[in-house]
């Protein structure tokens, strides 16, 4: 998005991003109330394409899934012809909830409180005494029902993936990803899934530290040191970093490992290098080369809510919601192929051991981004510090010791923000 | 794929049910009181340990939120839990209600669920209800200890709190 075709600079009473840019992210963008009601009008609800859901999570007709966009409830739908809907969880009555579990399936949507009863695409088609009762009662005669429909949300699938918009202006979900993105996506998703396991963690933070967090490859190696004790994540791997064209997307890989040890390490004598590498169960990281290009490990980040992670042969989708201005549910769907042998389902299921709310790899970020908020929340006024690798937005195809793509985040912050 | 190789055990007999009862009872302490080091010898040398939530398990799905597949791997996650992973200090209350014995799939083994509350409290003082679940768990007769050859720990909830490290 260029500058001419950012919205309105909004004044939030006082706030005022640092003349040094995207580099520095004011404390208070994770504690403000204001900032966080405005995060979800313009961009949960704004310009943005939503992951909500797989497509094998409703796979037939009349399956529904609840999920959340920001902190709105939507409902997706499959309906009779197969096609997919997506409209907002709220009766167009009395605004309660109209679907309760996470997924079932059903013949229409029906609210539980006056038993107003939709179509699978959203259409109102009855309403409980609408004409009374004995003569008595009832909707006045020029009551529509064409008036009263479940808001639709706009919905597109792309490899597998249904993505929800409010917004009717975004453009469709492969140009809003850019070419690079795209093309990485379908090189991982781009085959008939299946899923494997799913959970949920809560975190205790805002959802911009774990957008951040997820850009962060600055931190991969130091935090998370089963990955380097186990040589499987190292600095010295070739890898790097590129940014979509708005960079609040990004893709961040490592090839496969060059089993030196770096001499940054030897001489920093960081903890990350000083653990005993043999593994009592190797079980654990038994793996096959699935692709030809070498990549063995990634994270790919859509903005504003999910990130796919292949890390050996784990694939996993992990989205959040947010749950007020210091809480983020976050969400792990576990994939395999279709076409995966007995054999490769369970190297993914082993390796599903390294992420998630129990990964030996990376369980830290459940509570790392708490300490930056719990760290952070007396200071609104005060600022982070974001140079690693420079002041620049810039994909980096040689090193991932930089914090670029944090910086590309907030850059596509600002612009959504209009701050 | 993920065998140990260890000598196979000299298992005669099944343990009684108040042996099985002392092992869970052991096992819950044991994690109470941090000796997380002993924490593997709770299972035979070849034992699953597997905890996952009530949705993935009544969906079949094989990925839950851990699965240790063997003793090794069991000791890769205390040491781990020992000099790799970073957290916030905490320990448990394990509250475990009266086992259910249940049919056992073997003549070696018994088997049995057990309903259980994990209290966490963390450094700062704060204590959450943790966890909330069942143990499925199969006792068997290794090297004249009654150990787990399975230990499924079933979550009633989808969601865990900030992450899980600490066995459960």
């Amino acid at each position: 998005m260029s500058p001419t075709a950012q919205v309105e600079r909004t004044e939030v009473a006082g706030f005022k991003w640092p003349p040094q840019g995207v580099t520095r992210a004011p404390y208070r963008l994770f504690t403000d109330p204001e900032i966080y009601r405005l995060e979800q009008e313009r961009i949960f609800r704004g310009k943005t394409w939503n992951f909500l859901c797989l497509d094998i999570e409703i796979q037939n007709p009349g399956d529904y899934r609840t999920t959340t966009v920001g902190e709105t409830p939507v409902v997706v739908t499959r309906d009779r012809e197969g096609k997919v809907y997506a409209m907002v969880n709220r009766c167009a009555h009395k605004g309660a909830l109209v679907c309760l579990k996470k997924k079932d399936n059903v013949a229409s949507l029906s609210c539980v409180y006056h038993a107003w009863n939709y179509e699978l695409d959203g259409q109102l088609k009855g309403v409980a005494f609408r004409n009374g009762v004995r003569g008595h009662g009832g909707m006045p005669e020029d009551f529509d029902a064409k008036q009263h429909r479940l808001r639709p949300v706009r919905v597109e699938s792309f490899c597998g993936m249904i993505f929800g918009t409010f917004s009717d202006e975004v453009e469709d979900v492969e140009t809003y990803l850019g070419p690079e993105m795209a093309s990485f996506i379908k090189r991982n998703l781009g085959r008939p899934l299946r899923v494997l396991g799913t959970h949920s963690q809560m975190i205790h933070n805002n959802w911009k530290l774990y957008a951040e967090n997820l850009r962060d490859s600055y931190h991969a190696t130091l935090l998370h040191t089963f990955y380097t004790t186990f040589k499987v994540n190292r600095l010295d791997m070739d890898g790097g970093i590129t940014l979509s064209e708005r960079k609040w997307h990004h893709l961040s890989y490592a090839r496969r490992a060059k089993m030196q040890e770096a001499a940054e390490y030897a001489e920093a004598k960081v903890h990350s290098a000083n653990y005993e590498s043999a593994l009592d169960g190797p079980g654990l990281l038994e793996a096959w080369e699935e692709f030809d290009d070498g990549i063995t490990h990634s994270i790919q980040t859509v903005f504003p809510n999910m990130c796919i992670q292949f890390t050996l042969n784990s694939l996993a989708i992990r989205f959040f919601a947010p749950r007020g201005v210091d809480q983020t549910e976050l969400f792990w769907i576990y994939l395999g192929y279709e076409r995966d042998s007995e054999e490769q389902s369970q190297m993914r299921v082993m390796q599903s051991n390294l992420t998630g709310a129990a990964g030996l790899v990376s369980l830290e970020d459940g509570c790392i981004n708490e300490f930056v908020q719990r760290g952070t929340r007396a200071d609104p006024d005060q600022s982070s510090f974001i140079e690693m690798g420079g002041r620049e937005v810039d994909s980096e195809r040689n090193s991932r010791a930089t914090e670029t793509a944090v910086r590309g985040f907030w850059h596509g912050y600002r612009n959504i923000m209009g701050f | 794929m993920h065998n140990v190789l260890e000598k196979p055990s000299k298992q005669v007999t099944a343990p009684t049910r108040d042996q099985v009862m002392d092992l869970i009872t052991a096992y819950a302490h044991s994690v109470d009181d941090m000796r997380l080091d002993v924490w593997p010898q709770f299972f035979t040398s070849d034992a699953l340990y597997h905890v996952t939530t009530r949705e993935n398990h009544e969906a079949g799905l094989p990925i839950g939120v851990v699965r240790c597949v063997g003793r090794g791997m069991m000791q890769d996650r205390v040491k781990a839990f020992y000099s790799a992973n970073i957290f916030e200090p905490h320990t448990y209350t394990h509250i475990i209600g009266r086992s259910e014995f249940l049919e056992p799939t073997s003549e070696m083994a018994i088997s049995a669920r057990s309903n259980f509350q994990i209290v966490r409290t963390m450094e700062t003082g704060r204590m959450d209800l943790f966890a909330v679940g069942r143990y499925l768990d199969e006792v068997v007769i290794e090297d004249s200890q009654p150990r787990f050859r399975k230990r499924v720990v079933i979550l009633d909830s989808r969601n865990v709190d900030i992450l899980i490290v600490i066995p459960l």
